[in-house]
């Protein structure tokens, strides 16, 4: 056998195959072996978080942890959680314009922006009914309040008139009640049963930016302001002055201001809601 | 050809000339007004139909009260009396107060609405809802926000109830058009307010039975319900 296998290796095709062989072969097992040491390597890093940790008192055995799960298992706060956020206009429709070439559209867009920070260190989720230069309908605005349950609605403007540097908190004139033998609520008077809880918010809110900016006035106002109509929801508009202004600058520096009024606002208003059971009904 | 010939054909030639220069800036003139008449758009054709009224001097002079903005800076519309003769008409009446409202106070600065909107039509069916027809320049010329366009109602509907008792509710149009906001805040689509308590106007002999009421008005177009699609702008 061990002379077979000589008389083998001494063959001349025989050695030329197995030194091909080994050149090969050599670098291709040094790979693998790297491969493999570098999976072992990351299932020992990664095996800690498979494993659960001892159960606290505060936290049962049961309840996985991790970002995902902990929002899965936190049971959904009760009451007002979603803030609607609406920059208004967009698209073709810019808003008011002054004459530096201000536009209403573009500069409610940025004040959203910090709004939204502002309302989610609140601890609300906040949902925006337009990101970019869209110009959804007043009706699909207000669909998208009116599809949440425990929301509130704030849409964001900018005056062409008032003094510089003030803002206001609008809600919406009484609603005549519609009879409906239904019980629903009339799509066209939505804000109808919510009028009472708009004002008490609008109030909240105008009294932080009447701390805020002075010259603004101590309490909301009402309009028929057509945003907030179709609206089943506590619903404020907040419109600041003005588009006038010389200086961009002058806007600018009023966002945090108004942005910080508007979750406190709403931060404070929170423990006066009762969410209703279902969307669309009545408070 | 003969000279005498001649003489005829330069003397016409002459004549023709002097036709051409006399009948040519006649002609061009002609062309020029055609053109006008071309370009005035049907509004300004309309407000040249819709003349505003008049007001007689022989009415009566009343103690009138017309709102205009109050100059506090603060949103708000204020009254100024002014001595109008005004009829007793209620339909006439509205037209003459509405119109002194936009020919403006004597401080531009307490306007309220744009200087070239025009009032068209007015009407006041029996059961008091008025109908206010403006031009286009309401809506496009008037600043656009909440305040001032909540100013420029406030100033109408105001008026109108401090000197036109009959008129219950008020509807506003532009141009004939139901519109869904004034200049993209305050809702027209709804009728405003005006006086509360206003007795509903005797039907005179030969009118229609039911009143004109607008149809965003009636009870079937507020009954689009949360579970219907929203409508599209």
């Amino acid at each position: 056998m061990l002379l077979d296998v000589g008389r083998f290796v001494q063959n001349k095709v025989m050695r030329k195959f197995l030194a091909a062989l080994f050149v090969f072969a050599l670098p291709f097992a040094a790979l693998s072996g790297t491969a493999l040491s570098f999976r072992a390597q990351a299932g020992a890093r990664a095996a800690p978080q498979q494993t659960s940790p001892a159960p606290t008192p505060a936290q049962p055995a049961s309840a996985p942890t991790g970002s995902d799960a902990q929002t899965a298992v936190t049971p959904p706060r009760a009451g007002l959680n979603i803030v609607v956020l609406d920059p208004a206009h967009g698209g073709t429709d810019l808003g008011a314009r002054g004459t530096g070439g201000i536009h209403e559209s573009d500069i409610v867009l940025e004040f959203a922006a910090q709004v939204r920070t502002a309302l989610e260190s609140q601890g609300f989720q906040v949902v925006q009914t337009r990101q970019g230069n869209a110009n959804p309908s007043f009706d699909d605005r207000s669909a998208m309040a009116n599809a949440q349950r425990g929301a509130i609605f704030v849409t964001l403007h900018i005056a062409s008139t008032g003094v510089p540097g003030t803002a206001r908190v609008y809600t919406m004139n009484d609603l005549a009640p519609a009879a409906d033998a239904t019980g629903l609520i009339p799509w066209d008077r939505a804000q109808g049963p919510f009028v009472s809880l708009s004002r008490k918010l609008g109030d909240q809110v105008q009294a932080l930016l009447a701390q805020r900016f002075k010259g603004s006035p101590a309490t909301a106002q009402t309009a028929s302001v057509r945003q907030l109509r179709t609206t089943a929801a506590p619903a404020i508009a907040v419109e600041i002055s003005s588009v006038t202004v010389e200086d961009r600058a002058q806007l600018d520096h009023m966002a945090p201001g108004v942005a910080d009024a508007i979750a406190r606002g709403a931060a404070a208003f929170r423990p006066s809601y009762v969410v209703p059971v279902n969307p669309g009904e009545r408070p | 050809m003969t000279p005498r010939w001649r003489w005829w054909f330069l003397g016409a030639l002459f004549l023709a000339v002097v036709i051409a220069g006399i009948y040519l800036p006649i002609l061009r003139r002609n062309i020029r007004q055609a053109a006008k008449l071309q370009q005035r758009s049907e509004e300004q054709a309309r407000r040249e139909l819709t003349q505003p009224t008049v007001i007689n001097p022989s009415d009566p002079r009343v103690k009138s009260k017309l709102f205009w903005a109050s100059g506090a800076d603060d949103g708000t519309v204020s009254a100024v009396t002014v001595e109008l003769p005004l009829s007793s008409d209620p339909v006439l009446r509205s037209k003459q107060v509405l119109n002194t409202l936009l020919a403006g106070p004597v401080d531009i600065e307490l306007r309220t609405l744009p200087p070239d909107a025009a009032l068209l039509a007015f009407y006041l069916p029996p059961d008091g809802t008025a109908i206010a027809d403006f031009s286009e320049a309401l809506a496009t010329s008037i600043p656009s926000g909440i305040e001032s366009e909540q100013m420029a109602v406030d100033s109408i509907t105001k008026t109108l109830e401090a000197n036109v008792p009959q008129v219950r509710r008020l509807k506003i149009l532009i141009h004939g058009q139901e519109v869904e906001t004034l200049a993209g805040h305050l809702d027209l689509s709804q009728s405003f307010l005006v006086n509360a308590n206003a007795a509903p106007r005797p039907r005179a002999a030969g009118t229609p039975g039911p009143a004109l009421v607008p149809p965003a008005l009636t009870p079937a177009a507020a009954a689009v319900k949360l579970t219907a699609p929203a409508r599209k702008r």
